[in-house]
C-alpha cells in the first residue's frame, strides 16, 4: 500500500508526451496518406480522400512478388534462428565455461555492428567463394542477425526459470529429452514464440544488408527503398508503408499480450 | 554410503573425502552454516553432482555414472521447483506419466497421495495458487509418489514461518516413520536437526566434524565448531581450562551446565565471577560473567532459581560446574 | 521406483560428459556465427589489403596496404570525421529526448498508459525503418505538414533563420544537415528508450524513497541517485544509436546534403565504383570505432543491461 501517491511533476510529463507524439506522429500520417487524393506531391492537408490506391496497389504484380519473397525469407530466416537461437541461449543458462563472455559478444555482434559491415561482409565472402546470389544468399544474412532476437527473449525467460525445475524432473525420472519436451519447452514457450515473432518482424523489413546479399532479387523493403529514391506512384507506395506497418504491428501486439504477465523487455536486441 | 568423497568447484573443496553411512529407515541430516558442503553432498546423492574422487553407494551399489533419473531416490527441493504449467495433480503425477502409467490409474494415485498430505480437493489448482506450506505438501507428494527407498530433503521447511514448520517438523517425523523410508534431510538449524533426527552429520568447510545421535552430538561435541554450532557453549583455551579444572587442552561448557546455586555435591568445581551484563530473555536471563581473563554466558532462570538472590551488574556471583558437564574438545573446526 | 537402465544409454552417457551436451548445444549456434559471420568479417578485412588496378578495374588479389593509404586522404578523412561527429550529436540527442519518455514509463505509467506506451515504443521499433524515413520525406516536403503548422502559427521566420545558417542548412530541411539528424534521431530513439527504461526498471522504489527521506530534493534525486543508476542502460542505448548511425547509407542518401557519410561512400564503392577493396577498407573504419566504442562500454557495465 502506497500511502500517498507518487506525485508527477508536469515537465515530465509533457516532455514523455511530447516524446510519445514525436515517436507516433509520423506513423499516423503515413496512415493518413494513404487515402489522399493528390497523387504528384506530399500536400498537406490532403485535399481529398480515396480507397482507390489500395486497389491499385492489391493489382500491381511486382508488389505481390515483393511481398511473397519478403514471407518466405523471413519464414525460413525465423525458423533457423528460433532453432539457433534456442540453443544458445540453453547452452549459457545450462553451463559456466571458459569463454562465456565471448561468446555473448559473438552473439551480439551482428547486431552491434553497423548492418552495412554485415551486409558488406557476406557480400565480399559470396564474392570471394564465388556463390552466386540467391534466395539463399538472403536467408544466410537474415537468420544471422535474427539469431541475437530469438537468443535474448530464450534467455530471459531462462534466467526466471529455476534450475532446480529441470533438476525435480530428472529426480522424477525423465530423462534429458523427456526433460527439455514436459519442463523445459512448454516453460520456454511463449519467449521463443515472442523471439520468433520479433525475428519474422525484423527480417521482414530488414533492406540494409539485403541490398547486399540479394542480388537482382527484390524483397518488399528493397521495392520500398527504390520508391523512396525514385518515386514512380505516390498514393501506391503510401499504401504499401501502410500494409508494412500492419504487418509488423501484428506480432508486436501478440508479443505484447504474450509477454505482458511476465514483464520481459523485449526488442532491446534488435 | 560415501566413501571418502571429494568435489571441487574451481579451488574450493566443496565436499573434501568424507566418509559416512546411512542405515536404512533411518532420519538422517545434513547440519552445517551455508558454504559447509551438506547440499552438495545431497545433491551427490541425487546424482545433480558427480564426485571427482571416491565413491557413492545406493544400498550397496556404485552410483557414479547414473543420471538422477537412474536412481532410486527421489528430492523435496528448497524451492519446492513445482512444474508451475501443470496442475497440482499433473505434478504429483508427473513421474508416473513418465513411467507411461495409464491415465487412471495415475488420477487415483496422484490424489490418493495428496489426500495423504491433506490436500484433498486441490488437485486441480495451479502450484502459483498455493501457499508456502501446501506447495511443500505437494512436493513431498511428488517426490514420494513413486515410492522411493530414499528421499532426501533439502531445507525443506527453510522459507516457511516458525509455526507452520513446527507443525511440518513433526508431520514430517510422523510420515517417515509410517513409511519406514531413509530420509535425509539438509538443514543448517541445528533445532530442526536435534529435534527430528535419528542421527546428524555436522559438516563444515566441506569437511565432516561430527556424526553421532542427537544427544551425543549436544553432550559430547567433538570440538569446537560443533560445540559452538549445535547449541551454544562457552569455549574456554586450554589455559583457562587447566586453571579451572586442571584439564590440559580446550574445553567446552553449556551455559545451562553453569549453575548459580551451589549443587548437591563436592565434586563441582566453585568459579567466583563478576557480573557483567544481564540480558533479560522470559523466562531466563542471558548473563555473562568475568573470572580470570575467561567470559562465561550462563543462564538464570526466573522461575527454578527464584530462591537465589538476584545477579546484579558488577555484583560478585559465585557458580558452579559439574565436572561431568566439562567436554573436553578434539581438533578440528 | 525407476527402472533400473543398463547405464549405458545415450543420455547416461552425456551425463557422464556434460562437456559434450554443452558442445551439443553449442556447436550449431556457434558454426553459424563463425563461419558466416565471423568468417565474412574475416572475408571483409582481406578484401580491404586487396588493391583495384586503375587501369583495367580489376581487383589484384596480392596483399598490400595502398588502399589504406588511399583511406586517409584528406576527403577520406573529411568523411570519417562528419560520420562519427553526426553519430554522437544523434546519440547525446537520443539520450536527451528519451529519457524522460523511458522514466515516464519506467515508474508513472500504470493500466493502460503502460499499453499505450508499449505499443508508442515498440511500434516504432519494429515498424518498417523505411516507412519511417519515408514519413518524414512527407513530413519535410516543401509542401508538407512541417511548413504547413510553421506558417499557421506564423513561424515560417524560424525555419528559414535555421536553414540560412551555414553548414547546418540548405535549400530547404530535406537536404540540409539538419534533416538527417532529425530523422537519423527519430529513427534510432526507440533503441535509447529501451534499455534506459530496462535500467530505470531495475531501481526499487526504497532507494528512491530514501534518497527523499534523506532530504534530497527531487533534483537531487534525479542527478545523485537515478542518472548514476540509469548510466548502464544509456551507454548500451548509445551502442546502437553510434553503431546504427556511423553505417547508415539510406538516410543521409534520401533526406540530406550532398555531402557523403561513410555508409554511403562504401556503398558508392561498391556498386558503382566497383572498388571493393575501397569499399572494404572503409567500412573497416566503422567497426574499429566500434570495438573501441564497446570496450568503453564494457566498462561501464553496460553489457548487463543490453
Amino acid at each position: 500500500m502506497r500511502s500517498r501517491k507518487e506525485r508527477v511533476s508536469l515537465s515530465l510529463a509533457a516532455s514523455a508526451t511530447a516524446g510519445l507524439l514525436f515517436l507516433l506522429v509520423p506513423l499516423g500520417l503515413i496512415l493518413l496518406y494513404a487515402f489522399t487524393t493528390e497523387d504528384k506531391t506530399y500536400q498537406f492537408p490532403p485535399p481529398g480522400y480515396t480507397l482507390e490506391w489500395f486497389g491499385v496497389a492489391w493489382g500491381r504484380e511486382d508488389i505481390r512478388s515483393a511481398i511473397a519473397l519478403s514471407v518466405r525469407v523471413a519464414l525460413v530466416s525465423t525458423a533457423i534462428a528460433m532453432v539457433l537461437g534456442t540453443l544458445a541461449a540453453a547452452a549459457m543458462y545450462r553451463f559456466r565455461f571458459f569463454g562465456r563472455e565471448s561468446i555473448t559478444l559473438l552473439i551480439i555482434l551482428p547486431i552491434a555492428l553497423p548492418g552495412i559491415v554485415t551486409g558488406i561482409s557476406l557480400r565480399s565472402a559470396f564474392n570471394i567463394m564465388d556463390i552466386p546470389f540467391s534466395f539463399w544468399t538472403i536467408v544466410l544474412g537474415h537468420a544471422t542477425f535474427c539469431i541475437v532476437v530469438v537468443y535474448n527473449n530464450v534467455i530471459a525467460r531462462f534466467r526466471r526459470t529455476s534450475h532446480s525445475l529441470i533438476e525435480a524432473s530428472l529426480d522424477l525420472g525423465a530423462n534429458g529429452w523427456q526433460t527439455f519436451l514436459h519442463v523445459v519447452l512448454p516453460n520456454i514457450a511463449t519467449a521463443l514464440l515472442v523471439g520468433g515473432l520479433l525475428a519474422f518482424a525484423l527480417s521482414f523489413d530488414e533492406v540494409i544488408v539485403t541490398t547486399f546479399t540479394a542480388g537482382q532479387q527484390t524483397t518488399l523493403p528493397i521495392w520500398m527503398l527504390s520508391e523512396l529514391v525514385r518515386p514512380r506512384q505516390r498514393p501506391v507506395t503510401n499504401v504499401v508503408a501502410v500494409f508494412v506497418i500492419a504487418v509488423t504491428f501484428i506480432p508486436i501486439l501478440l508479443a505484447y499480450f504474450l509477454t505482458r504477465d511476465t514483464s520481459d523487455v523485449n526488442g532491446s536486441g534488435k | 554410503m560415501f566413501d571418502h568423497v571429494s568435489l571441487r568447484f574451481g579451488d574450493v573443496a566443496a565436499v573434501d573425502n568424507v566418509s559416512l553411512e546411512i542405515a536404512d529407515g533411518e532420519f538422517f541430516s545434513l547440519l552445517g552454516p551455508s558454504g559447509s558442503g551438506k547440499t552438495t553432498s545431497l545433491r551427490l546423492i541425487a546424482g545433480f553432482e558427480q564426485p571427482d574422487a571416491g565413491e557413492i553407494l545406493l544400498h550397496g551399489v556404485p552410483a557414479s555414472g547414473l543420471p538422477p533419473y537412474q536412481r532410486d531416490v527421489n528430492t523435496v527441493f528448497q524451492d519446492y521447483a513445482l512444474f508451475p504449467h501443470m496442475s497440482v495433480r499433473d505434478n504429483v503425477a508427473y513421474s508416473l506419466m513418465i513411467r507411461k502409467v495409464p491415465r487412471a490409474e495415475r488420477r487415483r494415485r496422484a490424489e490418493e497421495m495428496l489426500d495423504r498430505v491433506r490436500l484433498g480437493g486441490m488437485a486441480d489448482r495451479r502450484p502459483a495458487a498455493l501457499s508456502g506450506g501446501q506447495r511443500q505438501r505437494v512436493s513431498l507428494a511428488r517426490a514420494l509418489i513413486n515410492q522411493p527407498r530414499i528421499l532426501l530433503l533439502d531445507e525443506p521447511l527453510g522459507a516457511l514461518d516458525l509455526k507452520l514448520r513446527e507443525q511440518m517438523q513433526e508431520e514430517l517425523k510422523g510420515l517417515q516413520q509410517d513409511l519406514g523410508i531413509t530420509f535425509i534431510y539438509v538443514t543448517h538449524d541445528q533445532q530442526e536437526a536435534l529435534t527430528m533426527s535419528d542421527r546428524i552429520a555436522v559438516f563444515d568447510h566441506g569437511r565432516l566434524q561430527q556424526v553421532g545421535a542427537p544427544r551425543e552430538i549436544y553432550d559430547h561435541p567433538a570440538n569446537a565448531f560443533v560445540a559452538n554450532f549445535v547449541g551454544v557453549s562457552n569455549l574456554l583455551d586450554a589455559a583457562t581450562s587447566h586453571t579451572l579444572f586442571g584439564i590440559d587442552g580446550a574445553t567446552a561448557v553449556r551455559p545451562e551446565s553453569i549453575r548459580i546455586e551451589a549443587p548437591a555435591r563436592d565434586d563441582a568445581v566453585r568459579i567466583e565471577t563478576v557480573v557483567e551484563s544481564i540480558v533479560f530473555q522470559g523466562q531466563n536471563s542471558r548473563l555473562v560473567l568475568a573470572c580470570d581473563g575467561a567470559r562465561l554466558s550462563a543462564l538464570f532462570d526466573h522461575n527454578a532459581d527464584r530462591e537465589t538472590a538476584s545477579p546484579e551488574t558488577g555484583k560478585p556471583l559465585a557458580v558452579w560446574i559439574l565436572r561431568e558437564d566439562v567436554h573436553r574438545l578434539g581438533e578440528g573446526g | 521406483m525407476q527402472a533400473a537402465h543398463p547405464p549405458s544409454t545415450a543420455g547416461a552417457w552425456l551425463y557422464r560428459h556434460p562437456k559434450a551436451l554443452l558442445v551439443l548445444f553449442l556447436l550449431p549456434p556457434l558454426l553459424w556465427l563463425g563461419v558466416v559471420y565471423l568468417g565474412s568479417l574475416f572475408a571483409l578485412l582481406a578484401q580491404s589489403f586487396f588493391s583495384i588496378d586503375e587501369f583495367s578495374g580489376t581487383i589484384n588479389r596480392e596483399l598490400t596496404l595502398k588502399t589504406y593509404r588511399e583511406l586517409f586522404s584528406a576527403a577520406n578523412l573529411d568523411v570519417i570525421l562528419r560520420t562519427v561527429l553526426m553519430a554522437a550529436t544523434v546519440t547525446v540527442a537520443a539520450a536527451i529526448i528519451a529519457f524522460p519518455i523511458a522514466w515516464f514509463a519506467a515508474r508513472y505509467a500504470r493500466g493502460w498508459l503502460r499499453a499505450l506506451f508499449y505499443i508508442g515504443i515498440m511500434l516504432p521499433l519494429w515498424s518498417s525503418y523505411l516507412v519511417r524515413v519515408y514519413a518524414w520525406k512527407l513530413i519535410l516536403a516543401k509542401e508538407g505538414i512541417l511548413n504547413w503548422v510553421l506558417a499557421k502559427l506564423h513561424l515560417t521566420w524560424l525555419l528559414e533563420a535555421l536553414l540560412s545558417t551555414p553548414v547546418l542548412g540548405g535549400a530547404s530541411l530535406s537536404v540540409s544537415y539538419f534533416g538527417t539528424f532529425l530523422v537519423f534521431t527519430y529513427i534510432w530513439l526507440p533503441f535509447m528508450i529501451l534499455p534506459i527504461q530496462a535500467s530505470l526498471e531495475r531501481i526499487p522504489a526504497s532507494v528512491l524513497e530514501a534518497s527523499g527521506d534523506l532530504g534530497a530534493h527531487p533534483g537531487h534525486t534525479l542527478r545523485h541517485v537515478v542518472l548514476p543508476l540509469a548510466l548502464p542502460g544509456v551507454v548500451a542505448g548509445s551502442i546502437f544509436t553510434f553503431s546504427l548511425t556511423l553505417g547508415d547509407y539510406i538516410i543521409p542518401g534520401i533526406i540530406g546534403s550532398s555531402r557523403p557519410f561513410i555508409g554511403e561512400v562504401v556503398n558508392l564503392h561498391q556498386g558503382t565504383a566497383g572498388n571493393i577493396p575501397m569499399a572494404a577498407a572503409f567500412s573497416v573504419v566503422p567497426v574499429v570505432v566500434m570495438f573501441i566504442y564497446l570496450a568503453l562500454a564494457r566498462r561501464a557495465g553496460a553489457f548487463n543491461a543490453l
